[in-house]
């Protein structure tokens, strides 16, 4: 006997409607548009001065110019020298990488302490940190200011970088808390029985669990502490000021003509750091984001 | 005998909201101990107070003789397993097993050879270098028994460990459990909602209500004897059929409506005043039918079969109440039967304290 074929009634639906194309459409022009001061940037620095003087603000570049890179680079003048970027990128990474380890560890402490070790007065606090994560720093600035000053470490990089971890407390705090409040409590519990004390928990149990929400963590804090500006330009002192205090001055100039080429150059340069975590851990944000229960 | 865990005068407080009140229990060396009750009665607080993990407000917790109520966990002599399995997620079975040795700074060969014994014993050697992610439920459940095991612990606590399990595995794990304790000898403590893990694995069944327990005795006792109104009702499946009435003692019978049953066989242990309010209460299976067609008649209106046995529903006086015939027995909706209450295996309650009476 053959088997009969049996086929659904009616046509089957189209999969491309024309609500479809347009829905694509859309989605395109939105990327296009916000990729338009990237594409202006880019090709605005591989122009020289000539070219962009005569205003072609979109045209590609009629003669490569490679120029303006260098420049920005290493000889361009912030304020009275003329190294370029490239001690800022320096000072930058000297700022971020302590702030960074240092603001998310205890970030991560903080967290596992108020989730996992509810001592008398945990929700108070909490709420306090959620208090902090909204107050606008400015108000703070000139109190810290005083403050470092007494204790002497103003103007310096221990300075800086205790500004960066205390103001990435109170974020930091609440999202490993949180993070840490939706994993099982029973898994506390069993190492607790096994014998495992504060920091042993913290160590063997908890850090391991905690890749998804540290990395999220890290991305918030790298691209916060690279982009800040103003407490950089406040508490770094002229030493160590970082690449967007030294950005701004070689953009802003006094004296010469401005060289657009070379501010498009910098301007890049000092954006690759925070664009690279994007690509490099966009997934993985999205993941930690979206991470509920971790399933044991 | 010498009692395993003493827990006494125990208060615990969440906020202002009273979880145990007050509450006393003495569980016998190598005794298999199950906490019964609804969510929400205190039990698996009790089980935590008793582990440690949380502070009470009020007496006194004493395991193997040591007074622990404020000790550290790990100080109890306990091994405790977890509805929700609790392994921990990065380490391989061997580590998690080997978690809590480790901790304590035990030399290498010795928590080789107690790996060694505790998985032979679960039969989990093969799962021993797997992540808790690739192991089934059961597995799961199996390795955090031997998270207890490898401890050498004096007592064994059990949260719910068999909740999250299908209803063929969890038959085949409560097996497994009680053969552990039979080859172990250790003492149990054991929480759970579920009555037949209670009344298969317990030597003795604390039936628990608002933080308060019920009744305290073996599985059979709690079963015939229920001891008040509560713990008849929440014992058995299907549940007893009450019917509530008046007592009459000229003629020693319970009044419902214009029947009369009476009482001459039941073994009153107060007996009530002449026309007080009293519950009577009987098990589906202490009900038999019988084709005497002088008795009151009654209409079969609902038919449940379960296999083994069927159970048909009957209504008195407006009641329905619940018979458990065989389950080769061919009845049909509408049919007419007459039944006999077993009655020396009632169970009569006062109505006002609940009390058995």
């Amino acid at each position: 006997m053959q088997k009969q074929i049996i086929e659904a009634k009616g046509p089957r639906p189209k999969h491309l409607t024309i609500g479809r194309i347009g829905l694509y459409c859309f989605i395109v022009m939105c990327a296009l548009f916000f990729l338009m001061p990237l594409y202006v940037m880019i090709i605005t620095s591989l122009k020289d001065m000539d070219e962009i003087r005569s205003g072609n603000l979109l045209y590609i570049p009629q003669t490569l110019s490679f120029y303006s890179w260098p420049k920005a680079w290493s000889e361009a003048c912030t304020g009275f020298v003329c190294e370029g970027l490239r001690p800022g990128l320096i000072n930058s990474l000297k700022i971020t990488i302590p702030s960074v380890i240092v603001s998310v560890s205890l970030g991560a402490i903080n967290g596992y302490a108020l989730a996992f070790w509810r001592f008398k007065g945990a929700y108070f606090f909490f709420g306090l940190c959620l208090f902090g994560a909204f107050i606008p720093y400015q108000v703070m600035v000139y109190p810290l200011l005083k403050i470092e000053n007494a204790i002497g470490i103003y103007s310096s990089l221990p300075g800086i970088i205790l500004v960066h971890t205390i103001f990435g407390m109170p974020i930091l705090t609440l999202i490993f808390r949180n993070f840490y409040a939706s994993l099982p409590i029973d898994l506390f519990k069993a190492a607790r029985i096994d014998g495992g004390n504060f920091l042993k928990i913290f160590f063997y149990v908890i850090i391991p669990m905690s890749t998804p929400i540290t990395i999220v963590a890290i991305i918030l804090q790298v691209t916060g502490i690279w982009n800040d500006f103003l407490l950089g330009l406040i508490f770094a002192g002229r030493d160590n000021q970082p690449m967007t205090v030294q950005l701004n001055n070689i953009v802003q100039v006094d004296f010469g003509v401005a060289e657009y080429n070379v501010d498009m150059a910098a301007t890049i340069l000092t954006s690759m750091i925070p664009l690279a975590v994007y690509f490099l851990s966009g997934r993985w944000f999205v993941r930690g984001i979206a991470a509920g229960a971790i399933k044991g | 005998m010498s009692n395993s865990v003493e827990v006494k005068q125990l208060s615990f407080n969440y906020g202002k909201i009273e979880i145990l009140k007050n509450l006393d229990l003495n569980i016998k060396d190598g005794e298999f101990m199950v906490l019964l009750g609804p969510s929400g009665c205190g039990k698996t607080t009790l089980l935590n107070c008793i582990a440690g993990l949380f502070d009470l407000d009020n007496g006194q917790i004493i395991i193997e003789g040591d007074n622990v109520t404020w000790k550290e966990p790990k100080d109890r002599h306990i091994g405790m397993v977890f509805q929700s399995y609790a392994l921990y997620p990065s380490m391989s079975v061997e580590k998690n097993l080997s978690f809590g040795l480790r901790m304590s700074n035990t030399p290498k060969n010795i928590i080789k050879e107690k790996i060694n014994k505790a998985s032979e014993l679960l039969q989990i050697q093969e799962l021993l270098h797997r992540k808790p992610s690739q192991l089934s439920g059961g597995q799961r459940q199996r390795v955090a028994i031997g998270r207890a095991l490898v401890r050498d612990a004096k007592v064994f606590l059990f949260d719910e460990p068999l909740s999250n399990l299908d209803a063929k595995l969890r038959a085949e794990l409560r097996y497994e459990i009680k053969k552990l304790h039979r080859d172990l000898g250790n003492t149990m403590i054991y929480v759970t909602h579920d009555q037949i893990e209670a009344m298969t694995l317990a030597d003795r069944i604390a039936v628990m209500k608002n933080g308060v327990i019920q009744q305290l005795d073996s599985p059979k006792k709690i079963y015939n004897k229920p001891s008040n109104l509560f713990v008849a009702d929440f014992i058995g499946s299907p549940s007893m059929n009450f019917f509530t009435g008046k007592f009459l003692s000229t003629n020693n019978s319970f009044s419902l409506g214009s029947s009369l049953i009476n009482l001459n066989n039941y073994q009153f242990e107060n007996r009530p005043s002449d026309l007080s309010d009293i519950v009577f209460g009987v098990r589906p299976e202490d009900i038999s039918i019988n084709n005497n067609e002088e008795n009151m008649q009654f209409k079969i209106e609902l038919i449940e079969p379960m296999g083994a046995d069927t159970l048909i529903w009957l209504s008195f006086e407006n009641i329905p109440f619940s018979v458990r015939i065989e389950g080769s027995s061919e009845y049909k909706l509408g049919d007419l039967i007459s039944i006999n209450f077993d009655i020396k295996r009632v169970s009569i309650f006062d109505k006002k304290s609940e009390l058995r009476i």
